[in-house]
């Protein structure tokens, strides 16, 4: 099991490129760590969003698009990944709209939760 | 609760009753009038501006057997998840997206619920 936290290089990013690379063959991938929007301790890798183009979603519905995604990075969202939220487009709607959606704030679940902070905190030190 | 007592196979079959009762069937973190995350809370807030405001809501966050267990259900490894008429429709991203290219619209109108921004 491969660490969650990458301090100096990202781990995770490098894997979830690679996978869907492999399954996807995208003609545009963006792959954006959002974990620091969240409440988890800093460098971890938990929230992410792809922005994934590829030919191989044409003539399929959204939640196929974003099954084939789910399905390629299968492993990581049953451990490290904890939040991935996914553009699915065919390489005409990108070059049409060729823009990155925005995450929404996070609300805290544990954010609000000041036990868990201090937690947080105690871990760094 | 009563809930940690049943099988897993008695909740997949529970799930499949849950999310035919109601037309609209949200599971989420948090309830829709204190989300607790984000990704909740767009859906609780583009569902507010279809009008769409009676729906079945379930927190995850109070019961770790039902979150995992709807993510084996539909076999969608996030959540929110929406469902329509018993048919998952998907989470917070597709929600979206099916509100900015107006197939929420449509979709809602199938249910037989005329979205508030048609008037």
């Amino acid at each position: 099991m491969w660490s969650c936290l990458g301090q100096f290089s990202s781990v995770t990013i490098e894997l979830i490129i690679s996978k869907l690379t492999d399954t996807l063959e995208p003609v545009h991938l963006e792959v954006h760590n959002e974990s620091h929007m969240h409440a988890v301790p800093p460098g971890s890798e938990s929230h992410f969003r792809v922005l994934v183009v590829s030919s191989q979603f044409e003539g399929l519905s959204l939640i196929k698009r974003h099954r084939l995604v789910n399905e390629a990075l299968k492993k990581e969202l049953s451990s490290c990944v904890h939040a991935l939220s996914i553009q699915a487009k065919t390489p005409e709607q990108w070059r049409s709209n060729p823009s990155l959606a925005k995450s929404p704030p996070c609300m805290g679940g544990s954010r609000g939760d000041h036990t868990v902070e201090e937690k947080l905190k105690a871990g760094r030190e | 609760s009563a809930r940690f007592l049943c099988a897993s196979a008695d909740l997949q079959k529970d799930l499949g009753e849950m999310v035919k009762k109601d037309k609209v069937v949200v599971f989420m973190k948090g309830t829709p009038a204190q989300p607790m995350c984000g990704f909740s809370n767009a859906v609780v807030q583009i569902l507010r501006m279809h009008g769409v405001d009676d729906y079945a809501s379930y927190n995850v966050l109070e019961d770790s057997e039902l979150r995992e267990g709807v993510k084996t259900f539909s076999n969608w490894p996030t959540i929110p998840q929406v469902y329509f008429s018993g048919e998952f429709v998907g989470g917070c991203d597709i929600l979206l997206q099916m509100h900015q290219n107006g197939d929420l619209v449509e979709e809602l109108k199938k249910l037989g619920i005329s979205s508030a921004l048609l008037e």
